[in-house]
This record gives structure tokens, sequence and C-alpha cells, in this order.
């Protein structure tokens, strides 16, 4: 079986007194005082896992217990302190819907900005504009400055470019959450039909009946550590009183 | 090596974009729009020209296109690298959100100075034929010229943004060096204006080279000679190798400090 994600022995460190300097004064007091290399904060210690191409793997954990930095180590944002990810295959990062829109560009000149920050040729966005509109619902709005829309209109974009392509592994960071119930439902649909397509899923999200419904794989975290590994059955565990 | 490349062939679409994104915002709402890129060294010439004919007697012939020569290159520099030098801390938005390869961010201020020079360089063009100034033929070189001040640049601003990142002091420094560097770059004086110390000082200077350079294409009708190309060659590559290693050294890190 191929693996589509193989996270071996991950850990990502921050120094957190480090990371707040950016000047050259406070650079040199901190080095003449000796505080420079202190305070390291563990975001994620010893990861390791691996998920099946096709699956659908959710991470759950509580505020601060390392999801998102992992998702921005499986998609190469963040390199790792120590250890390896290996992928196989194409990444959509859903990790922000609209990351790197431009408020003072129009709605269609922002999509394929997008398209291209993605990696997809001018020839692909052109062909694929029309129906990337369609999906988000804005034909009236497509030469509007995004800086006019709202939260839920510019993440209805997002979405929509961003999965456009069929790639082999997509990462959702509590992206479901925006947009109404309609959308919302649109986008699980989308979804669903990338994984029947083949597509492995990595999804993030507080929203536990949505891990339940979609997921297969579960990680759990805690503190950067991995509390459990399994299936579904470590739903009750996470969270007792949800009767599913 | 090849995986090098074929990233930027990904990319590409990218670093196309964000440039005609730049070009956008930067004119958008402004009457005369791409126009001001012609404009304003022909506002700037006609200033400094009035100052150095009336105030300082100035015995350079032609002397609007021998400022606008030199104007040019240091211009192209200075937006080229003040650009960069913010480049990595403006584009966190981005950085913090997908992947891409970092160095598409200072590399693309550097090009969006270029596209702006090519607009300047209509200006050039003018005030020759207003000051009735023999046109060269020598002058469809200049692209030689342009690309040594360009890639110079890009190696200059790969530096600086890395530094900028960790530093932001660097903006402040660097604003200060670029006012010294306009003085010790021979833009609005001839070379033997100034004392041989003084002149041995400036012939460190990279920027000396590409603007003597130009000026001898524009003005004079002469290719500088192989010694002089090698010069240029020399600072350039220099400058994009050291540039490159700084960067490629820290980019994994700068993504803590945005």
């Amino acid at each position: 079986m191929a693996y589509a994600v193989e996270v071996n022995n991950v850990s990502m460190h921050f120094n957190m007194n480090k990371d707040k300097i950016d000047n050259l004064k406070e650079y040199c007091i901190k080095l003449f005082k000796r505080q420079l290399f202190f305070e390291d904060f563990t975001a994620l210690q010893d990861i390791s896992f691996k998920i099946e191409a096709g699956d659908t793997f959710g991470i759950i954990g509580l505020n601060g217990s390392g999801k998102s930095t992992l998702l921005k180590v499986i998609s190469g944002i963040l390199k790792p302190t120590t250890g390896s990810v290996k992928v196989n295959g194409t990444i959509a990062p859903l990790i922000e819907l609209g990351a790197g829109f431009d408020p003072d560009l129009t709605a269609r000149e922002n999509i394929f900005l997008n398209g291209s920050v993605l990696g997809f040729s001018r020839e692909f966005m052109r062909e694929k504009f029309d129906e990337i509109i369609e999906f988000s619902e804005l034909q009236d709005f497509v030469d509007v400055p995004i800086k006019n829309f709202s939260s839920g209109m510019v993440a209805r974009i997002g979405f929509s470019v961003a999965t456009i392509v069929k790639p082999d592994i997509l990462i959702c960071d509590e992206i479901l959450a925006v947009g109404d119930y309609k959308f919302q439902e649109k986008c699980e649909q989308r979804i669903k039909d990338l994984m029947s397509g083949g597509t492995t899923v990595i999804l993030v999200s507080h929203s536990i009946q949505q891990v339940e419904r979609i997921c297969n794989h579960i990680l759990w975290l805690e503190h950067g550590k991995m509390k459990a590994l399994g299936g579904k059955e470590l739903i009750p565990q996470y969270q007792p009183d949800f009767e599913g | 090596m090849k995986a090098y490349f074929d990233a930027f062939k990904k990319y590409h679409y990218l670093l196309e974009d964000l440039v005609a994104k730049d070009f956008k915002l930067k004119y958008r709402r402004s009457v005369l729009g791409f126009l001001w890129s012609i404009l304003n060294p022909l506002l700037m010439m006609l200033v400094i020209t009035a100052v150095f004919s009336n105030m300082f007697k100035s015995d350079i012939e032609y002397f609007p296109v021998y400022y606008l020569c030199g104007y040019l290159i240091f211009n192209f520099v200075i937006e080229a690298t003040n650009g960069a030098l913010t480049s990595i801390v403006q584009s966190g938005y981005l950085i913090k959100k997908v992947y891409i390869p970092k160095y598409i961010f200072p590399l693309e201020k550097t090009s969006f100075a270029l596209v702006n020079i090519l607009f300047s360089l209509v200006a050039v063009f003018f005030v020759i034929f207003i000051t009735g100034m023999p046109l060269k033929p020598t002058i469809l070189l200049l692209p030689i010229p342009f690309a040594y001040t360009f890639v110079f640049s890009t190696g200059l601003g790969l530096i600086l943004a890395s530094l900028n990142t960790f530093f932001r002091d660097t903006g402040h420094l660097y604003s200060v060096w670029t006012t010294a560097w306009m003085y010790l770059t021979p833009l609005f004086y001839p070379m033997s204006a100034v004392s041989e110390e003084i002149q041995s000082f400036i012939h460190c200077n990279p920027l000396y080279y590409y603007v003597t350079y130009v000026r001898s294409l524009v003005m004079d009708g002469t290719v500088p000679d192989l010694n002089t190309n090698l010069i240029c060659l020399a600072f350039s590559i220099a400058f994009f190798i050291i540039g490159l290693i700084t960067f490629k050294k820290n980019q994994d890190r700068f993504i803590l400090y945005i």
C-alpha cells in the first residue's frame, strides 16, 4: 500500500524569546545578558504516523495542541526542527482560504493571482474560470474589489480556486466553518467528490460531528504530543458527552 | 538543479502576476497612470538641470542626457533593492499560509523595477530628441548594462531581504546609505570634478561602472572595452552569488520572524 504522507519523528521547536527580537539593539542586549537562546517552546514532539492514499485523516485536539503547526509542516510551509516528512503527490493547502488575496484587486484578478500562488498555469485558470465563478455563486461580483466582500464571500472564492484541480492530498484547516450552511454543505459535497476520486484528505476541525462524518482515521494531539491514533472509537474518549 | 528549474517554471506565472499586480496597484486611481513612469524621470531631470545650469555651473555637454542616464540606473537599483528589502516581511501573509519558493518575492520586486526602467527609457529618448543630441547606434546595446544592473540588484536585494527579516533596522540603515550612495555615484557631476582620493573611492562603487557604461553607449557612441565589461560582470556575479547563499541559508528561518 502506498502512503500519501509519512511523518517520521517530527518535532517542532520555537524559540520564544528569540522570536520577538527583530532589531539589532535588542539582539545585542539579549546577547550580552545571555538570554538569547532560552525559553524553548515545543509545538510538536516526536510525531510519527502514516496516511494511506485515499484515507480521510482527521486531526483533533484543543486549541494550541499543535494541529495547525502539524498541517504547516506537512504542507512544507514550516521545516521541522528534527524528523522528516515525506509527501507523495500534489498538495492543495486550504490552511486559510484566500491566502494571498489582495483587497484592492477585483475578484477576477484575485482568482488568477490565487491560482498562480497555488502553482496553476494561466491557461488552466482561464479554462476553469467560469467553473470557479459558478461554484462560488458570485457571478454578479466578478469585477468588484475584494475589500468590499464579506468574509464568507472571500472564503467561497478561496475554496472554489483551491479545489478546482483534483489534488492528491487536500489539507483543510477549519475552513468549513465559514459560509452559510448551504455553502458548507456544498463544500462538504465537493470534498466527498474528491475523496471518491481517490484524494487523500487531512482535516482539522473543531466540529466533532464533521470529523465523525468524514474521517476514517483520527489523530488526537495534546500539548504537541500524540495522545492517540486510531479510528472513530477515539471520539467518545475525546469528548465523552458526545452523542454521535 | 533540475528540481529548481521545474519549480521556477511552475511559479513563473506567480512572478508575472505579482509584477502585474504591483503595476496595477502603483497607478490605480492616478489620472495619468503608467505615464508617471515616464513623467517622473522627466520632471526630476528638469529640476536637477535647472539647479545645475543656474546655481552651479556645469560644463557637461548635454547635461540633461548625462544626468538622466545616471538617474535611470541609480533609480533602478534603489527601487529594486528597496522593494526587495521589505518583500519577505510584507509577503508574510502568504509565506505563512502557502508553500512558495521564497526567492520569488525579492525577484518580483527587482523585475518590477526592470519593467519601470523600460518605461523610463522613453524619457531618455524624449530628452535626446529635445536637446538635439545625435542618436548613436550603440544605444541598441543598452540591454547589456541593464542585465548587469539587474543581476547586481537581485543579489543585493536577496542579501537585504534576508537581513531585514531578522533585523528591521536594515531598512533604516539602508535609507541613509542610499543617500550617501547617490553622492558617491557621479550622477550630476563629472568624475573630473572630484579629488583623486575621492575618485579612487568611487572606483569601488559598482554603480559608477554601470552608469558610465550606459553613458558611453548613449552619449559617446562607444562600446566599453573588455576590461570594463569584466569589472561589471564581476560585481554582478559576486553580489548575486553572495545573495543566493545568504538567502538560501536563512530562508527556512524567515517564517519565525514574520
